[in-house]
């Protein structure tokens, strides 16, 4: 992490611990804390994925088929599974994280943190079931 | 400077972005990549005709939405990543042209979002 702070006086040299690069892989919970920040990158890729298909879209019947064909192709559907992978992955992080960042107050008392979770399950769930029946109706 | 006047910095508005997009991905991400990535093209589910999704498509609401997700998508995208280079690969000597690139890829890529989203009218 980077630090905005000013020193003043004097100090002869900073202490700096090298450390390796691949300091992630020394234990379990630093890789799945490098897994779940690199779901940001299945994320990116997603947008990119939905960009084509509007483009496809909007472009006609006959470029969508091919954006069908092209995301039935096994390269890109291995890729989709993985990223679906991250994706999921990502959202059972965020919300879990939820309850620790958010504090709600109800009338003066703080809502369980196991409540705000459930409400996210729930809103995860309700979201879904609204594009699937806009999209599948 | 003193500790009195903390030096003001974009770091506040960066981290809603990047929190907001977490959100936004949270919830609409899992269920459109599972529908058009992997059901569709298996054959678990019969992807919708062209007629239907382009009435989808051209809704105010929908490209609002798609806006909103593809924007702060990939801010999530730009922040978060930044800090993975840094503290996963130790760059941190290569900060400004680390930021520039994700930033700058986010900033760019929301002006491509939006031209393919008014295209669709």
């Amino acid at each position: 992490m980077s630090e905005n702070v000013e020193y003043g006086g004097y100090y002869a040299r900073w202490y700096r611990p090298r450390i390796s690069r691949l300091w992630w892989l020394r234990r379990r919970s630093y890789l799945v804390f490098v897994l779940r920040e690199l779901s940001c990158v299945f994320v990116a890729w997603f947008v990119v994925f939905l960009l084509l298909l509007a483009r496809a879209v909007a472009a006609g019947e006959r470029e969508y088929q091919r954006f069908l064909d092209l995301s039935a192709n096994p390269w890109m559907l291995a890729l989709n599974v993985v990223a679906l992978c991250f994706v999921v992955f990502h959202t059972i992080t965020w919300f879990a994280l939820t309850p620790q960042a958010m504090v709600v107050r109800l009338r003066g008392r703080r809502v369980p943190g196991t409540w705000i979770l459930v409400l996210n399950y729930l809103a995860w769930a309700a979201v879904s079931a609204v594009m699937a029946w806009v999209i599948l109706s | 400077m003193s500790a009195a006047t903390p030096k003001r910095t974009i770091e506040p508005f960066l981290w809603a972005l990047f929190s907001a997009g977490g959100v936004v991905a949270a919830m609409l991400v899992p269920g459109l990549l599972l529908l058009f990535g992997v059901a569709f093209p298996l054959g678990w589910l019969d992807p919708p005709d062209h007629a239907h999704l382009l009435a989808v498509l051209r809704h105010p609401v929908t490209r609002l939405v798609l806006l909103a997700l593809c924007v702060l998508g990939l801010f999530h995208w730009a922040h978060r990543f930044r800090y993975t280079l840094y503290d996963g690969l130790q760059l941190e000597r290569h900060k400004e042209l680390i930021s520039l690139l994700c930033y700058g890829g986010a900033v760019v890529g929301s002006f491509l979002a939006a031209g393919v989203l008014l295209q669709a009218m």
